[in-house]
């Protein structure tokens, strides 16, 4: 069995705190940077990915790459609602939905002049049995034939009459806000909902902009995305409602990460070097004691393990302070614009355990790289000279 | 000067050392000063909207069009002197993973209305002259590796179908902030090929007197007050910073990192000083036996803490400056003119020296303070 002189290291760590406590401070920080930027992207894309049900299909106007650029006409949708592969509800009637999409401008609370673009979707009444995790959180759901709206609850506070009862201005005329809702997290949490037949002559005319529909057997969808595409009444591209949103997060979620990981990695070279001076002084400074070790009959191998591990355990400590200092940032709500439509999307920071290990395990590697070279100095001194 | 060699033999002392904290200074000053440029270049970019071009817009939204009628009641404006329309056409090339801005343009109006879109005389002619032909930046005709006089094929996502369009202009711009990866091509094509005339997207205003940009933008504005499609007016400028704020809080989290990476250096740094100071408490002592004052020694001490991290602000700062504009990086056209800027650069070189106090401060007081015979019955 191999010794491995660990309470040595541990004590010797402690006896140098300020040397310490700076390289694991500095080890901390980027811990905390890279769960931080990490967090962000992960926020980001799962509000997209919620955003879609693997049992629900949309449908967009052959070529149209989101529902802002596509426009389906009453005929098409009213033919797709009709067959038979989609769903039905309790009373009968098939589960699809309709939809109007717009962007509108509306005034940030606080700043009237700084107008955002936020998505306004005319919706039919199945609407909140064809999406899952639907929920009105305050209010009731918008009557047919009423000029109501049910917002996201993202919205809510971020602009102005967002309260349920109040009246919110845009496409030229007033809407009532008689709901909040929540779904799951999703994208959906930042748009403005109202009735499709109600939204429709105010904006586009008398064009549909996508359709989501339930279909009774998800596993069939490969058969209905053939049927239909090559329906020569209808000119349309179907997609699985789950991966269609998966693609809109792809490019931001991904531009993301890789700056994650670009600040990140810059940042941990600067901080393992830090480590490799800090333990490169400690292998100095410490000759005679790895001279007795040796002498003691620890073997080279212990001694360069031993290091190893009292640079890791440093990086461990700087790991978990980091780890800690970039809780607070999680479920901080904020919000980017989603290229794809080119409209407000409100997303939260999301840590979850996994991160924080990966977060951790990367300081433990900055800590190992950091420590290799001076542990196998310290390994191959010679015993006499390291005594004298 | 007769200390130079004191200084160059202790900071050559522990080489290994001195070369990882100046290299460390050096990253982190790199990306102080990359992060630092996407702050500065979306703020200016946004900024760099004209003040003497109005934009108006469709009041109820961005893609909702406006009737070509109204060109010539704009035209017509007091202080309007002239009136060009475009049309946000959406194309995509190839896999489509290249976003680049294409846009239908009224040609011979707006190529008068933006003097940056640079262009040779006979380009621009045989431009005008072709229906079906486009103008694109230099540098998208490099990403695709276009050339002059070639057919390429779009897909239209809004306009649906292959629309093929013949090189006849490479544009470069006047000014860093206006994208060189934008493809222009004719509105009348569009209107030809989709049958539906008389819509455009918006139009842009070029007026004489950048003051009287809000009398004229209301002016405007209750023109169409009570019409079908009533208008929403502002300065380019405005119409610019709203697309930066599009952004979102992106120089709130960059500004954030920044200091982070900053934070982080400076412990490295005061690590590195102090170490050193610490293994020299004995010459520190045995030079105050020379004769060496305090002052000089907290003098050479803080010299010492400078050449390191002024030397790394330098590599950092200077790598970053001349990587991207050698790599004439810009964000896959998301940020052009990329460049870090001199107030970057004095900022980071500020930040050097703020380092330099920062870390070399506690060393130095020490070394000046330090007891003669304390430091010397010091043992290792």
């Amino acid at each position: 069995m191999m010794h491995i002189p660990i309470l040595y290291n541990v004590r010797s760590v402690l006896q140098r705190p300020v040397s310490t406590a700076l390289t694991a401070l500095g080890v901390a920080l980027v811990v905390t940077v890279f769960i931080g930027m990490l967090a962000l992207a992960d926020g980001f894309r799962a509000a997209l990915v919620r955003t879609g049900s693997d049992h629900n299909v949309l449908v967009l106007r052959r070529g149209a790459d989101s529902e802002l650029s596509s426009g389906l006409e009453r005929e098409t949708t009213d033919i797709l609602t009709a067959e038979p592969q989609v769903a039905k509800g309790s009373d009968g009637r098939p589960l699809a939905s309709p939809e109007v999409y717009v962007i509108v401008p509306l005034a940030q609370n606080g700043d009237t002049m700084a107008l955002k673009n936020v998505v306004a979707r005319g919706v039919s009444d199945q609407v909140w049995t064809v999406r899952a995790n639907l929920r009105i959180e305050q209010g009731k759901r918008p009557e047919s034939g009423h000029a109501e709206v049910c917002l996201g609850k993202n919205l809510v506070g971020r602009f102005e009459h967002t309260a349920v009862g109040e009246s919110l201005h845009f496409g030229g005329r007033d809407w009532t806000v008689v709901c909040h809702f929540s779904a799951g997290g999703s994208a959906f949490e930042s748009e403005i909902w109202g009735e499709n037949e109600q939204f429709m002559p105010v904006f586009r005319g008398n064009v549909f902009q996508s359709l989501t529909l339930r279909l009774s057997d998800p596993a069939a969808f490969e058969d209905v995305k053939r049927a239909w595409e090559g329906d020569r009444r209808v000119t349309v591209d179907v997609h699985r409602e789950s991966d269609f949103y998966m693609e809109q997060s792809e490019l931001l979620g991904r531009i993301l990460r890789i700056l994650a990981w670009l600040i990140t990695s810059i940042m941990a070279v600067g901080a393992v070097f830090g480590a490799v001076n800090t333990m490169y002084a400690a292998v100095a400074s410490r000759a005679p004691e790895i001279g007795v070790l040796l002498t003691l009959g620890f073997r080279p191998r212990s001694v360069l393990l031993s290091f190893l591990v009292e640079s890791a355990f440093i990086a461990l400590v700087g790991g978990i302070v980091g780890s800690l200092l970039a809780l607070p940032v999680n479920g901080i709500v904020t919000s980017t614009t989603n290229w794809a439509s080119f409209s407000e999307i409100a997303f939260s920071f999301r840590i979850t355990p996994g991160l924080l290990l990966s977060g951790v395990l990367f300081a433990v590697v900055m800590g190992v790289i950091g420590g290799f070279f001076p542990a196998w100095r310290a390994a191959r001194m010679p015993v006499v000279q390291a005594l004298r | 000067m007769k200390f130079l060699p004191l200084l160059w033999a202790n900071l050559t002392r522990h080489k290994r050392r001195t070369v990882l904290t100046v290299a460390s200074v050096a990253l982190a000053l790199f990306l102080f000063a990359s992060l630092r440029t996407v702050v500065t270049t979306i703020a200016r970019n946004a900024a760099a909207g004209s003040a003497q071009r109005l934009v108006v817009q469709n009041a109820t939204g961005l893609v909702f069009p406006l009737p070509l009628s109204y060109a010539n009641r704009l035209a017509t404006v007091s202080g309007v002197t002239g009136v060009s329309y475009a049309n946000w056409f959406g194309g995509r090339y190839g896999d489509g993973k290249r976003f680049f801005a294409n846009f239908a343009v009224d040609p011979a109006t707006y190529l008068d209305l933006y003097p940056e879109l640079q262009l040779p005389p006979d380009q621009r002619e045989a431009f005008l002259h072709e229906k079906t032909s486009a103008i694109v930046g230099q540098r998208l005709l490099e990403v695709f590796g276009w050339r002059l006089g070639q057919d390429v094929t779009l897909q239209g996502t809004i306009f649906p179908g292959d629309w093929t369009l013949t090189i006849r202009g490479v544009y470069t711009p006047a000014n860093r902030s206006i994208g060189d990866d934008m493809l222009l091509f004719h509105h009348d094509y569009l209107d030809e090929r989709i049958g539906r005339a008389g819509i455009v997207g918006w139009y842009i205003l070029r007026i004489a007197n950048a003051d009287a940009a809000p009398q004229i933008a209301k002016t405007v504005d209750d023109q169409y007050r009570s019409s079908s499609s009533p208008t929403k007016t502002g300065t380019e400028k405005a119409f610019q910073a709203g697309f930066a704020t599009m952004w979102g809080n992106v120089s709130l989290l960059m500004n954030t990192i920044g200091m982070a990476v900053v934070f982080a250096i400076l412990l490295v740094t005061a690590n590195a000083m102090m170490m050193s100071a610490r293994e020299r408490t004995k010459e520190v002592a045995v030079l105050k036996t020379v004769g060496f004052s305090d002052g000089r020694l907290f003098g050479l001490v803080m010299l010492e803490t400078g050449i390191i991290t002024l030397a790394g602000a330098a590599a950092g700062l200077g790598g970053a400056k001349l990587l991207y504009r050698a790599t004439n990086f810009n964000a896959a056209g998301f940020l052009p003119g990329f460049d870090v800027s001199v107030a970057t650069l004095v900022l980071g070189t500020s930040i050097a020296f703020l380092l330099m106090f920062a870390s070399g401060l506690v060393p130095a007081m020490r070394a000046a303070r330090l007891p003669v015979v304390q430091g010397l019955r010091t043992v290792e």
